[in-house]
């Protein structure tokens, strides 16, 4: 449970350790953020850099803030600070909301946002986040700064679009609209866990129907992704109990879990199903009408 | 480098200059560079909060840290929680209800509720039970340390008005 032997590197600025990035990364040099999934990796020895860049001091990566319809998560924001509302209106109140079920607070205090999508956990749940809401990464490496759409983003159980040279400088989260509905709902084992599965659904009312719905799920497939067939379920009806259901059962039949034994594909497309009615439930609900 | 580094810790006040290797977790540090032993290593990846220690106040997990990232950062440890003699409300707390049996995950505990004592006084109950189940604890069964520091939170808002 010893780390294997690095060279330690604290860069003051994003220039910089974008710099460092592209000095190390050929020699097994990569970012550490909160560390909260690389030091683990690194005790078990499944992870072995050469160089650490440690991001956490550096202050401008810190930021957290608007801009015009977008939320701008740097890459030194820890989980903690979505736990009271990080921004006016129901997306701070989602993210406070989905916050509260990363790992327990002493790992929030440490963790960050943008670690959790770099390292593409199937379970994560700002990864969740990210591809439901349609989040824009931003990656910097000395070759320049791109944006990738989550959708290209996530490739896979802990792969994404990122070269080892880039940082991801910032996640860039759309606003949702002041009357928007969100739901979220995660199962796993004990609180704190990795969830087994989880769905985050929001969606608008117009005239009493559903509009621009957005359902995603995770846990379940190697990688978050949105659910097509239980948005085209819900879209344009009004909300109804089956209605719900039959979204949810329409998730359960699209997912392919990644578990290979038969069992445990059934037992996840049950909570799949159950993840996505409750998330769905619970956006029925009005906030200022939830308990 | 990967060979060793000489750096500064503030332990509970205290400057220690230690010499350590950036591989060396803050726990094995404070342990053994520090000669404070009162932070227990339990699982060594995270897991199981046996090292919480304040960093600059707020509960972490000193395993999950290596010591080259504390500089510059205040450090509190078991260590630092009594005053002289007089123990700390947790601490007494601990005791009065039977919050241990081996004691082992009695530190981590201690840190970390005395950690969100500090910034949440008035915890509710339910969040409360939310932040203690960050550690594991395998005596206890957890009811007792619940009450412990239920009846510390009351006690030191007691006393502050
Ligand atoms: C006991 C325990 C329980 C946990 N439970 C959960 C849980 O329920 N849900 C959950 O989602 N997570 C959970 N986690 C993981 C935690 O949320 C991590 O904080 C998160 O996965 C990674 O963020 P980090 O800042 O700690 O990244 P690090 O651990 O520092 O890095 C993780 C990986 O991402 C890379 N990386 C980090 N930041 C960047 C960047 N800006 N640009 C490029 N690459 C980068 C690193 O090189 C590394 O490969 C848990 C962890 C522990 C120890
Ligand atoms: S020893 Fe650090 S969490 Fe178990
Ligand atoms: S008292 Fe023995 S582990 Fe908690």
């Amino acid at each position: 449970m010893k780390p294997g032997q690095f060279t330690y590197h604290a860069p003051r600025s994003a220039d910089e350790a974008v710099a460092m990035l592209a000095a190390l990364s050929p020699q097994e040099g990569r970012v550490i953020a909160g560390g909260q999934s690389l030091v683990p990796a690194m005790a078990l020895r499944l992870a072995m850099p050469a160089h650490l860049v440690d991001i956490s001091g550096v202050a401008e990566l810190a930021r957290l803030a608007v801009e015009g319809d977008e939320l701008v998560i740097g890459a030194a924001v820890t989980h903690s600070r979505f736990e009271t509302s990080a921004v006016a209106g129901p997306l701070g109140r989602l993210l406070a909301g989905v916050a509260r079920h990363i790992g327990h607070y002493p790992i929030r205090t440490r963790g960050t946002f943008c670690g959790s999508i770099a390292n593409a956990d199937p379970a994560s749940e700002w990864c969740v986040v990210a591809a439901c809401l349609g989040a824009t990464m931003v990656a910097r490496s000395a070759r320049g700064t791109r944006r990738v759409a989550a959708a290209d983003f996530f490739q896979g159980m802990l792969a994404t679009a990122l070269a080892s040279d880039e940082l991801l400088i910032e996640v860039r989260l759309p606003r949702l609209a002041a009357a928007a509905r969100w739901g979220f709902y995660e199962f796993s084992r004990r609180p704190g866990d990795f969830a087994v599965a989880m769905a985050l659904a929001t969606y608008q009312l117009a005239d009493g129907v559903i509009a621009a719905p957005r359902i995603a799920v995770g846990g379940v497939e190697d990688r978050p992704r949105r659910i097509a067939a239980a948005e085209a379920a819900i879209v344009g009806a009004s909300p109804s109990a089956a209605l719900l259901q039959a979204a949810a059962d329409a998730a359960a039949r699209a997912v392919a879990p990644i578990d290979e034994k038969a069992e445990t594909v059934n037992y996840k497309r049950d909570v799949t199903r159950a993840a996505v009615r409750r998330a769905l439930a619970a956006a029925a609900i009005a906030e200022d009408q939830r308990a | 480098m990967s060979g060793e580094i000489d750096i500064n810790l503030n332990v509970n006040g205290r400057n220690h200059a230690v010499r350590v290797e950036p591989r060396r977790t803050l726990v094995d540090t404070l342990r053994e560079q520090c000669g404070l032993t009162g932070t227990n290593a339990g699982c060594e990846h995270g897991v199981c909060g046996a090292c919480t220690v304040l960093l600059d106040g707020e509960p972490v997990r000193a395993c999950l840290m290596f010591a080259v990232q504390a500089q510059g950062r205040r450090l509190r440890t078991i260590e630092g929680l009594a005053e002289g003699d007089k123990l700390h409300p947790l601490q007494q707390a601990f005791i009065d209800h039977h919050g241990l049996q081996c004691g082992f995950c009695t530190p981590g505990f201690l840190m970390l509720a005395a950690g969100v004592l500090e910034r949440r006084p008035d915890i509710n109950d339910d969040d409360l039970r939310e932040v203690l189940s960050s550690n594991l604890c395998r005596c206890t069964g957890y009811k007792n340390i619940l009450k412990a520091v239920r009846a510390a939170a009351d006690q030191m808002r007691g006393a502050k008005t």
